[in-house]
């Protein structure tokens, strides 16, 4: 176990080390920093001055390995739209971002996982092909589209629901801001949360749907109805169970690109998270956010797929081998 | 005689399919008593499990029981509702399936499976029930079952995961345990300890047993009658060394060719030529008549009947002894001939 844990770590060190390379890279040779950072009077002189005292003539591996301690540091320099230190203007954004993705990614799992089993077990019933054809619609509408389509029915049309920003928010210790304590805060949060995650609930919901259509076949499930066990043991307890070991990880996977997809949702409700900071810091080149933006994506994938691969250990007793030598009898 | 434990009257299973329906069970009658083990034997695709499949009212959808009965001490199941037919599955018939490798929930342990089941069917606390297991497993043959018991299904050998299932098909002590292949899918050095202890448990605890089997060998050692079925209907039934060395039905007498034998010296085994026909395109007559070798024009076209024999062989009492084949004069002769 604890072998298996420091192998994950060790790879997911290797993937940051080299998304690090690439973040660098931009950062080093996407436009020139000097240019970005100075106005056009700037003399030669004083653009070579500043290009020294950046350190962007060390060699190369000096550099990388200074931004490297930087950035472990949490350092990302400042950004040039905002002057401001990178890490403090995407601290304060995370929250706004963390939670439209906890909640839609929340929203995703329950009423995937849910509306899988269901039409799985009903899959005849009228029901449950409505609620396939709409997840075909589902899948296929761009989120864009269904964010302003949201907009235009409960914001514009019946004017219930706020078509932009976060509403009002609480400050908690710790410097973590939440809209999830005040009235216009929740309802802010609604058309987003939707729009962001009714693709996941749909790919999760066939997702579950087929697996369970699969394990619904099994030999143990036959043998387990032939047992006499109540329709739910059989359906909840040892069906889902066999379900959800694959569904573990998409959902693990698709909680990463709700975080790194909220750019778009973000865009279109002017929701005040990192992802319209991304944005806004592409327009203007400013580098240091992408780079900072980049690892700090990469980060919340593979801390991610860590958990997804402890998730597994936990629900298949088959991958725990610590116990080796019960396999010989 | 009593009332026999279970009765199936002319059982006919249905599968509505897109061109026509087909019949996978047609008209199939036995019955088993109480305590007695009865061997159901045919080749593949022959309606075997289907058999067992409608006892325990587990047919997979679209198929039906179209007609018939089976009852059970004397009640109805065929016609129970969906939640009456689960109190009676378990507790009063177990079933053992073919494959122990995929019979059981990879993600529980064995005490979980075992101890749900119990407590679905007995009033007993989860501890009572966790020590039923215990002392179930160790019936069953799992060494150090107090510890073994909270292992999972991957932490045992094929072997003793028959030996679980078995436990877990008998831990509401039914009546009937029906044994879908119980043994095809294990090591033959097992096999035969897994037949043994199906059989030495059933009769501890009074309980009948349908074993079904293509093999002859399990059959003539374990079984008290044995019936053989073809195209999903019966072709004989009888006691077991009756109908092994004294076959009435043509196929009877082509599969006990077909075993090879330690004793005798054969050149080649005897063939039965041809293949099952397929569910669609059974003849109006006897199902077998296309691949039998005494076959005449009227088995072409009339549909023999389940007959009682009347033989009165060696003065051997042959009661209960049944046959559908049109010629069983002739063919019972022979078979008098093949058997003395």
């Amino acid at each position: 176990m604890l072998a298996f844990i420091l192998r994950r770590i060790f790879q997911s060190v290797i993937v940051m080390l080299t998304v690090a390379l690439v973040s660098f890279a931009l950062f080093r040779y996407v436009g020139d920093p000097v240019t970005s950072m100075v106005g056009q009077e700037t003399s030669l002189e004083d653009r070579a001055a500043l290009r020294d005292a950046l350190g962007l003539n060390d060699p190369f591996f000096v550099q990388f390995a200074r931004f490297l301690g930087n950035a472990v540091q949490g350092d990302f320099g400042i950004s040039y739209r905002l002057q401001e230190p990178v890490m403090g203007l995407i601290l304060s954004r995370l929250p706004a971002t963390l939670e439209l993705a906890l909640i839609s990614g929340a929203l995703a799992f329950i009423f995937g996982v849910g509306f899988g089993v269901y039409t799985a077990l009903r899959r005849r019933g009228i029901i449950s092909n409505a609620i396939m054809t709409l997840s075909l619609i589902g899948v296929s509408l761009p989120t864009f589209l269904i964010g302003v389509l949201l907009i235009w029915i409960f914001a514009v049309e019946l004017q219930i629901l706020p078509s932009f920003g976060r509403g009002e928010v609480v400050a908690l210790p710790g410097g973590w801001s939440t809209g999830l304590l005040t009235p216009s805060g929740r309802a802010s949060l609604i058309l987003p949360a939707i729009t962001l995650g009714l693709y996941q609930m749909t790919l999760i919901m066939r997702l579950v749907r087929a697996e369970m259509l699969e394990v619904l076949r099994a030999d143990y499930i036959r043998f387990a109805r032939a047992r006499g066990l109540s329709d739910r043991a059989v359906h909840f307890g040892h069906a889902l169970k066999n379900t959800l070991v694959p569904v573990i990880t998409i959902t693990g996977l698709q909680l990463g690109s709700i975080i790194a997809f909220a750019i778009i949702t973000e865009t279109v409700f002017q929701w005040p998270g990192v992802g319209a900071l991304f944005i806004n810091s592409v327009r203007a080149v400013d580098v240091p956010v992408m780079a900072a933006y980049l690892m700090l994506i990469a980060l919340v994938f593979v801390i991610i797929n860590l958990i997804v691969d402890l998730l597994y250990y936990a629900v298949d007793p088959r991958l725990r081998v610590d116990r080796g030598a019960g396999a010989s009898a | 005689m009593s009332e026999p434990l279970l009765s199936l009257r002319d059982v006919v299973v249905e599968f509505p399919t897109r061109r026509g329906v087909l019949r996978a069970l047609d008209g199939i009658s036995l019955d088993v008593n109480a305590g007695e083990v009865l061997g159901l034997v045919g080749e593949s695709g022959a309606g075997k499990s289907m058999i067992g499949s409608a006892i325990i009212g587990l047919i997979a959808p679209p198929g039906r029981i179209a007609s018939g009965e089976i009852r059970l001490s004397g009640q109805r199941i065929d016609n129970l509702g969906p939640s009456q037919m689960r109190a009676l599955r378990g507790k009063r018939i177990g079933m053992v399936f073919q494959d122990p490798l995929t019979s059981l929930n990879p993600l529980y342990t064995i005490a979980d499976q075992l101890v749900e089941t119990i407590r679905t069917h007995l009033p007993v606390t989860a501890a009572e029930a966790r020590a039923q297991a215990i002392a179930l497993l160790d019936r069953v043959g799992i060494p150090a079952a107090a510890q073994r018991i909270d292992d999972y299904p991957h932490h045992f050998s094929g072997g003793m995961r028959q030996r679980v299932v078995i436990a877990l098909a008998l831990c509401a002590q039914p009546d009937l345990v029906i044994a879908d292949e119980p043994t095809t899918a294990l090591d033959v050095s097992v096999q035969a300890q897994i037949i043994d202890l199906l059989k030495d448990i059933c009769a501890e605890r009074g309980a009948a047993v349908v074993l079904i089997t293509h093999d002859m060998g399990v059959i003539a050692q374990t079984a008290d009658r044995v019936a053989v079925v073809y195209a999903g209907r019966m072709a004989e039934i009888g006691p077991v060394s009756d109908v092994i060395h004294r076959p009435a039905h043509p196929y009877t007498r082509g599969l006990m060719g077909s075993i090879p034998s330690l004793r005798e010296e054969r050149a080649r085994l005897v063939q039965i030529p041809g293949a099952m026909p397929r569910l669609d395109a059974i003849s109006a007559g006897c199902a077998f008549h296309p691949r039998c070798d005494v076959a005449t024009a009227a088995c072409a076209t009339t549909r023999p009947a389940m007959t009682h024999l009347v033989s009165a062989q060696k003065g051997e009492q042959s009661a209960d002894r049944f046959a559908a084949c049109l010629l069983l004069d002739h063919t019972a002769r022979e078979g008098g001939e093949h058997g003395g």
